[in-house]
């Protein structure tokens, strides 16, 4: 399978790549690790006129520390967050998440702004990203500006961005010494969530004092299960206490069906799945 | 679009359009067919090779992305004539049925071994999570990653396949002598 023709453009800055794409105009994509957009252009489910890659501006790749904020540039790959000990101890729900990622090679190629503007509701780092409340930094010709994570993704492959902006870089506060878990089920050969818990914790003595649960593909954006969050919050992490929780789980979602199951499926898996994030979070 | 790439320690300069993907360009312009497509949805890993060091799906990557970058083939891995390690692991256990995943499986196998010098079976079978065998159930190849990372000295990998600038200039073939 071969994509339709385009133009190729593989701008060193940021500045540039913004300006490429505004004279290229609506027809134009913006490519990242292109671990997503490659399989559509070659289905031709796509064809962009114009494809700019932004893989040679090297301001886009890294970690680094802004004051109780990590900022990950949107070109770091998969594999350099998974390797990465500021979000290995700030955000190590990130790190668990992307671990989970697809598979070696699409990590070494996939980044983690290019997952996240993508906005598959199967991705699995847009929940964590919801759980955590990350700030997303986006680029136009008019300047930056940051989007909330509820306000960032809108609907299926559908971001809070215009088509005229590119992401930029991902803020993310410090969650130090949280405890954390990304939990999913896939098919083996399949690595998409069929549904995915990421799970955060902040434990003071032998109870929950915080509690931050999002959920993957059970709507059309991520969710945060606020009911599971409200009923651990004071509670001392028990098997029942735990299954107690998970019960919310599926509150406030609108699962999709599909081959990979229906949505009364989907339901249950949340709650066994939210079940397991929690425990294998505080028993980590 | 004019591109230059190392592949396989020789330097390589073509005009390619921007949407040929690099595997057809290893396969039908360098004739390095040892790569081979399997899926051609970016799920089976049979197109495996290394970029800069690391494995990707050259399915799943632009001719033109890797302008400028280092590839190795399963074609680059032999040296003088004799298999790769892993390569003569994969021959000693009996990894295969068909091969036809074969090259995939090594290239990846070798790009674990680099960051797992000593991986256990789980860490085997996740390493390769991305490689699709219809034949073997996974117990031989398994087998061959393991055997194969006792064999080899600790570090040999993709860092030990970086072949040095001035070896590349030796070996450099015209495009004519390749094709002939």
């Amino acid at each position: 399978m071969i994509p339709a023709a385009f133009d190729y453009q593989a701008p060193t800055t940021l500045d540039d790549a913004v300006r490429i794409l505004a004279d290229a105009g609506e027809d134009a994509k913006v490519i990242a690790g292109g671990q997503s957009l490659l399989p559509v252009l070659r289905m031709r489910l796509a064809a962009p006129t114009v494809l700019i890659d932004l893989s040679r501006c090297a301001e886009l790749r890294g970690v680094r520390e802004d004051g109780g904020s990590l900022v990950i540039g949107a070109m770091t790959t998969h594999y350099d967050v998974q390797g990465d000990h500021l979000v290995r101890e700030h955000a190590a729900l990130l790190a668990m998440a992307t671990d989970t990622v697809a598979d070696p090679q699409v990590r070494h190629r996939g980044t983690f702004g290019g997952s996240l503007a993508h906005a598959d509701p199967a991705g699995d780092l847009l929940a964590p990203a919801l759980a955590l409340d990350c700030e997303f930094v986006v680029a136009g010709m008019d300047g930056r500006r940051t989007v909330a994570a509820n306000e960032f993704f809108v609907d299926y492959f559908t971001t809070a961005m215009a088509w005229n902006e590119i992401l930029c870089e991902v803020r993310v506060p410090k969650y130090t010494g949280w405890l954390a878990h990304y939990e999913k089920f896939n098919r083996v050969a399949q690595a998409w969530s069929i549904v995915g818990v990421a799970a955060a914790l902040r434990v003071d003595g032998s109870r929950i004092a915080e509690a931050r649960v999002g959920l993957t593909n059970m709507a059309s954006v991520p969710v945060r299960a606020r009911g599971v969050e409200d009923a651990l919050v004071g509670e001392e992490a028990t098997p029942e206490s735990i299954r107690a929780a998970a019960e919310h789980a599926a509150e406030g979602t609108s699962p999709t069906a599909d081959g990979d199951g229906d949505a009364e499926y989907r339901t249950q898996l949340a709650k066994v799945l939210t079940g397991r994030a929690v425990t294998a979070a505080m028993t980590a | 679009m004019r591109i230059t790439m190392t592949v396989d320690g020789t330097k390589y300069t073509d005009d390619v359009e921007p949407r040929m993907l690099l595997v057809h360009y290893l396969r039908e312009r360098l004739g390095k067919t040892g790569t081979v497509v399997g899926c051609d949805t970016s799920n089976c890993g049979a197109c495996t090779v290394h970029l800069d060091g690391h494995s990707v799906k050259s399915c799943s990557v632009l001719a033109v992305q890797a302008d400028g970058c280092e590839v190795t083939t399963i074609e680059g891995l032999a040296r003088d004539g004799r298999l790769h390690p892993v390569q003569q692991a994969f021959h000693d256990n009996h990894a295969l049925q068909c091969g036809f995943c074969t090259p995939g499986m090594i290239m990846q196998a070798v790009d674990l071994l680099a960051d797992n010098p000593d991986p256990d079976e789980q860490a085997v079978r996740q390493g390769l999570e991305g490689n699709l065998c219809r034949c073997t159930g996974y117990q031989n190849i398994v087998r061959a990653v393991r055997d194969a990372a006792q064999k080899m000295s600790p570090g040999a990998g993709p860092e030990a396949e970086q072949v040095a600038d001035e070896t590349a200039e030796a070996t450099k073939l015209s495009r004519a002598e390749v094709q002939s």
